[in-house]
């Protein structure tokens, strides 16, 4: 044993064989990887508590689920599409003829210990980490998370957002039910449409026409091996600049931008962090023990005729599905013998140039404020009227479309009609995120007002008093410091003045720049300022 | 080669002789194939029933479909449409029909089954139509068979799990579950509303008691995963997600970052 | 701290800044939990915490027992059921009592107060970064990367091209010859007989009452080895009998149907779902997967939904048999569009 731990064992304190076992290891690990110095530098970083903080660690927490998961079911499943004959427990698909896929699954459903729950923990674990991810997102989006130095890490975030969405596409075709096959029949569509190489990607993609033999082991490995890898790497260096920057905090009494209140890695954030992991993996087993999902028992397997009624993908990809849904009737042309299907194209223009704004989003607003430096304290939603405006009218646009992916099921669900359901959502796809954006930026401001009303004139008591002049009043009773501050420490920006550059002149992007700086700033309300709150006392 | 010798393979031994039967029947013309089920098990009629059955339909049903059935602009005529059809839209409750709307709906049934059966026995006499077969007629299809030419001829319409669908204008294939086997077989008989026909030469006899088979398999096992969301598929599996999963967990984020008292 | 970002000066763009702004209080005062003050109350929650980690135990050891308790039997779908309803709850109980008591343990009995670290600037210090400048300029000095622009040049345009053997690669992700040569043709020809999907019976004009609407596959796909699923993609047709009065048909299509027969392409014009859903009094066929409608009466024209073309129709005629063939293949490809369609 080494000296360290002898001396440490001579200590009158209660170090049992446990403790000398415990040390023993921890030297023999940093003697061999000087660990040590990880420990030191990690196990007392601080995060910030706050509920909002913790749906990033709802969407790695189900990732970690649905690796687990995903690797027991790796162990059944048969990625091929040769053709075989169902022989298994479920009654009504005997003697049917299916790929091997369908067959593997249906038998690792029914006739395999715990792999109709390994499937269920796996496919609700994956609507789930799609869904914490976007959840994340939108916090971070409304609380200017993103702002300088996190621009990078909204990037590498939103580029696991759409690995997610790949991920789980390819996960829910593997099964090669009828569902799914429609599925990647609509894909395939969609990739027929596009102008000059359409036709090529899926003759290279299905290894010739559709379906073909060969798409399902294909999407088995995307989805087993090139994506995961790309999303634990993405993951990894999401982390890292996680530790990097420190995580951002809510103003607060005490809390600048030059410090991080909250409580330690070691122990507390891990012990609430460690039993949120079995939390999280409690509700989607217990999700999964009570709800079926997906039970590709009933779609059959995949064959071209047949299709059910309520043909839809999973939820995430459902906004896609919906702009296709909602595009009017006959947006197609032929310009020299070569057809344009612009019902198609459209469709995919529109969702790129939406994914693409949020995307670079942090970009663009860096460059209205022209603001360099660096932000940690998080906003609350309504300080930044126009961004949460922004935010309304996307997450509006992205609810249409999602509606309009279940469309058929609205209409049978409130009695009326297919044709009724989609004109509505047609007009409101464009109307409703201008609504959107005007209400919140309302509500927003309102808000605001109401906080500078707290801070000058404190709560309403409820108590009525009679003046001495016979006049009555309610008394306020006034914030105290510590309340105060939450509400008047916020970021305000001005719009920007438009003035001629080094040489004298006002370029077009100083023109628009300013344009888009009134657009953001021109309504706005100011933080209550000392002089406000001195002359308010008496 | 597999693949011809088992398709045959699953269809009921006898079926080839039925179609050849059949077939010489209903070559005389196209007519006699929708009528082409009437059998010989059909109950003895009187000649009361029959009365009582013109009664009835005097006083419930002649407004529109006129006293002798022979159709008006607010309702077709129903002659010909044989006591199959009377016993599927009397005995679901969708007729009569209450006020107007994109189809008539399933409702709580509004006569006895005499009655039923005695409006059904005037309106078969009034011209040949396919008639109501016995219960135990519809036993012992193969569901396998079944599940695969529902997928094939209803499940666009009606789901694959038979939770229903939305269709044009407001109309909508119903949901199939519980259904009176007795009812399956009319719909697909007659084809009530916008359902099309699936006379014995597209589906056969035994094909019929094939899907039905598959339809009671359903009823009888719910579903091995648990709860099935209404069957819905993807929609509601994703509300639930965001609700419920999405939902408890940021509950317990709340929880979870709350200062301890 | 202050020093080293005295060196960094950023600027605050359109920031509006006010020297009479509100001044941070400072920390509040810290509050004490029941756990803090009362040593009995602690051992309480203490007693209470071990307890959810032993049942967490026991439960685990439950689901394991469980297993064996509700068996998996073959065959018997109501087991599988059971199986995975009570071992998912066990473990799900299990991982519930084993969050909630490390949650627990971590809010009430671990150290409770706030602490606080400082943050700095994300950029390295100044020093850093000379010295990250510098090694850059030394291993430039050192390889000669901008002083030597032949090499460096070739070099980039080497890297370039090395990707290009991989597009011939990928080519064989696909058989010789092109998508579009196979996309025109089906395996419907002259005198190929309709017959119903999935069991290839073939139908006589007579079976086809008013009102039906048969699922039909080509007689000679039964029995394919080879891309069986690949021709049924582009074969599968619904064949529909109309009254010959609500039939408008076309002059010059006016022999492709029979005795008010007609046979239609069942893969969607728009995505390539099958368009399956017939109402036999409008005469409508619904997409069920965009909505897509198309009007039977009228050579399936589009009448509502993102589909732009109406659906191709198969010319049909009837053997002497009686039995209905195709007159032909479909005139135009069938299925989604794509760039090379009508070339």
């Amino acid at each position: 044993m080494s000296v360290a731990t002898q001396k440490k064992s001579t200590a009158p304190t209660s170090t049992g064989a446990g403790m000398r076992f415990v040390g023993g290891v921890s030297n023999y690990i940093d003697e061999r990887t000087s660990i040590s110095g990880a420990v030191k530098f990690l196990g007392r970083k601080i995060f910030p508590d706050h509920w909002s903080f913790m749906l990033g660690e709802i969407a790695l927490y189900s990732f970690i689920v649905i690796l687990l998961s995903g690797t027991f079911l790796t162990f059944f499943y048969d990625p091929s599409m040769v053709e075989v004959h169902y022989d298994g427990s479920y009654v009504p698909l005997k003697g049917i003829h299916m790929s091997a896929a369908y067959s593997s699954t249906l038998n690792l459903t029914f006739d395999i210990r715990g792999g109709l729950l390994m499937r269920q923990v796996h496919h609700w674990a994956a609507l789930l980490f799609v869904a914490a991810i976007g959840l994340h997102m939108l916090r971070v989006f409304f609380t200017g998370a993103f702002r300088k130095p996190r621009e990078i890490n909204w990037v590498i975030g939103f580029v696991l957002f759409i690995l997610a969405m790949a991920e789980g596409f390819t996960g829910y075709s593997l099964p090669d039910d009828l569902l799914s096959g429609n599925g990647l029949r609509i894909i395939d569509g969609m990739i027929k449409a596009m102008p000059g190489i359409g036709t090529w990607i899926s003759y290279l993609l299905f290894g010739g026409e559709f379906p073909g033999n060969d798409v399902i082991p294909r999407l088995y490995v995307l989805h087993i091996m090139l994506l995961p890898a790309l999303v634990i790497a993405l993951i990894a260096i999401h982390m890292v600049l996680l530790i990097i920057n420190k995580h951002t905090q809510f103003a607060g009494p005490g809390r600048t931008n030059d410090n991080v209140v909250g409580s330690p890695i070691l122990p507390v954030f891990a012990a609430k962090a460690g039993g949120f992991f079995f939390l999280v993996f409690g509700i989607i087993m217990l999700i999964a023990s009570l709800f079926t999902i997906n039970p590709i028992w009933n779609y059959g397997p995949y064959d071209p005729s047949p299709v059910s009624a309520g043909t839809q993908p999973d939820w995430y990809i459902g906004f896609a599905d919906g702009m296709l849904r909602l595009m009017p009737s006959g947006w197609e042309f032929v310009v020299d013998g070569y057809t344009w299907s612009l019902n198609l194209l459209v469709p995919i223009v529109v969702l790129m140039l939406f994914i693409v704004i949020v995307m670079v989003y942090p970009f663009i607003e860096a460059w209205v404020t022209g603001d360099k430096r660096e932000h940690h304290i998080a906003e609350r939603p309504r300080n930044q009227p126009t961004r949460t405006a922004i935010g309304a009218a996307g997450v509006t646009f992205y609810a249409v479309l999602w509606a309009g992916a279940a469309s058929d099921l609205i209409a049978t669900h409130f009695r009326t009609t297919i044709e009724g359901v989609i004109l509505t959502l047609q007009i409101l796809l464009i109307v409703a995120p201008v609504a959107a954006f005007w209400m919140a930026k309302k509500i927003a401001l309102a808000l605001q007002r109401k906080d500078r009303e707290l801070v000058l004139h404190g709560y309403e008591s409820s108590r009525i008093v009679r003046l001495p002049g016979g006049e009555y009043r309610e008394i306020h009773t006034p914030l105290d410091e510590f309340e105060q501050w939450k509400l008047v420490s916020f970021d305000e920006y001005a719009p920007a003045q438009l003035r001629p550059n080094a040489r004298g002149k006002i370029t077009i992007g100083a023109r628009m720049r300013s344009s888009v700086s009134r657009f953001y700033f021109e309504d706005r309300i100011a933080p209550v300022v000392t002089k406000e709150l001195e002359s308010q006392k008496h | 080669m597999s693949r011809t010798v088992n398709r045959k393979g699953r269809r009921h031994p006898l079926s080839s002789l039925v179609l050849i039967l059949v077939g010489l029947f209903v070559s005389g013309g196209a007519y006699a194939a929708v009528t082409g089920t009437a059998s010989a098990a059909d109950a003895p009629v009187s000649a009361s029933q029959i009365e009582d059955g013109k009664k009835l339909f005097a006083s419930n049903c002649a407004s529109c479909h006129g006293l002798s059935a022979q159709g008006s602009a607010a309702g077709p005529s129903l002659i010909g449409a044989g006591a199959l059809s009377v016993e599927f839209q009397v005995g679901s409750g969708r007729m009569p029909m209450s006020g107007s709307g994109p189809q008539a709906e399933k409702k709580p049934v509004q006569f006895t089954q005499p009655e039923i059966d005695a409006m059904a026995a005037w309106v078969a006499s009034l011209a040949p139509g396919p008639a109501v077969p016995e219960a135990s007629s519809l036993a012992g299809g193969d569901p396998s068979n079944g599940a695969e030419l529902f997928r094939v001829n209803c499940a666009m319409c009606h789901n694959v799990a038979g939770a229903g669908g939305a269709l044009t204008e407001g109309k909508w294939a119903p949901s199939l579950r519980n259904i009176d086997p007795v009812h399956v077989y009319a719909a697909m008989v007659t084809g009530p509303q916008n359902m099309p026909v699936f006379s014995d030469m597209n589906i056969t006899p035994a094909e019929k008691n094939d899907i039905i088979a598959y339809l009671k398999f359903l009823d009888e096992n719910p579903s091995v995963g648990g709860m099935d969301l209404g069957a819905l598929g993807p929609v509601s599996e994703g509300l639930f997600v965001w609700i419920f999963a999405l939902g408890g967990l940021v509950a317990i984020t709340i929880w979870l970052s709350a200062k301890s008292n | 701290m202050a020093d080293k970002k005295s060196d960094v000066v950023t600027s605050a763009g359109s920031a509006v800044s006010r020297p009479d702004r509100l001044q941070n209080p400072g920390f509040e005062p810290e509050h004490k939990r029941v756990h803090d003050e009362s040593p009995e109350r602690a051992r309480g929650a203490e007693r209470g915490i071990s307890l959810l980690f032993a049942l967490s135990g026991i439960l685990s050891a439950a689901a394991f027992t469980l297993n064996f308790i509700f068996p998996i039997v073959p065959g018997d779908l109501l087991s599988t059921r059971y199986n995975n309803m009570f071992v998912g709850l066990a473990i799900a109980a299990g991982l519930l009592c084993l969050g909630v008591g490390a949650v627990h343990w971590a809010k009430a009995l671990m150290h409770g107060h706030e602490l606080v670290e400082e943050r700095h600037t994300t950029r390295g210090d100044d020093a850093t970064r000379a010295r990250a400048v510098e090694i850059f300029q030394e291993a430039n000095k050192e390889s000669g990367w901008t002083r030597r622009r032949l090499l460096r040049n070739s070099l980039i345009g080497a890297l370039v091209a090395m990707p290009i053997p991989a597009i011939a690669l990928l080519r064989d992700l696909a058989p010789a010859g092109t998508l579009e040569e196979k996309l025109v043709h089906t395996m419907w020809e002259k005198g190929v007989r309709l017959t119903r999907d999935p069991n290839g019976v073939p139908i006589k004009a007579s079976d086809v009452t008013i009102g039906s609407a048969f699922h039909v596959i080509p007689e000679n796909i039964i029995g394919l080895e080879e891309g069986f699923l690949n021709e049924k993609a582009k074969s599968a047709v619904l064949l529909m009998r109309l009254p010959l009065d609500a039939l408008n048909e076309a002059e010059d299509r006016k022999g492709w149907s029979y005795d008010g027969i007609v046979a239609y392409s069942k893969i969607c014009t728009h995505v390539g779902c099958p368009v399956a859903l017939y109402e036999q009094q409008t005469h409508h066929l619904l997409c069920p997967c965009h909505q897509s409608q198309f009007d039977v009466a009228n050579h399936c024209a589009v009448i509502f939904g993102p589909a732009a073309r109406p659906l191709p129709q198969l010319p049909i005629a009837v053997d002497a048999e009686g039995y209905l063939v195709a007159q032909s293949d479909f005139l135009e490809p069938v299925g989604p569009s794509y760039w090379e369609r009508i070339r």
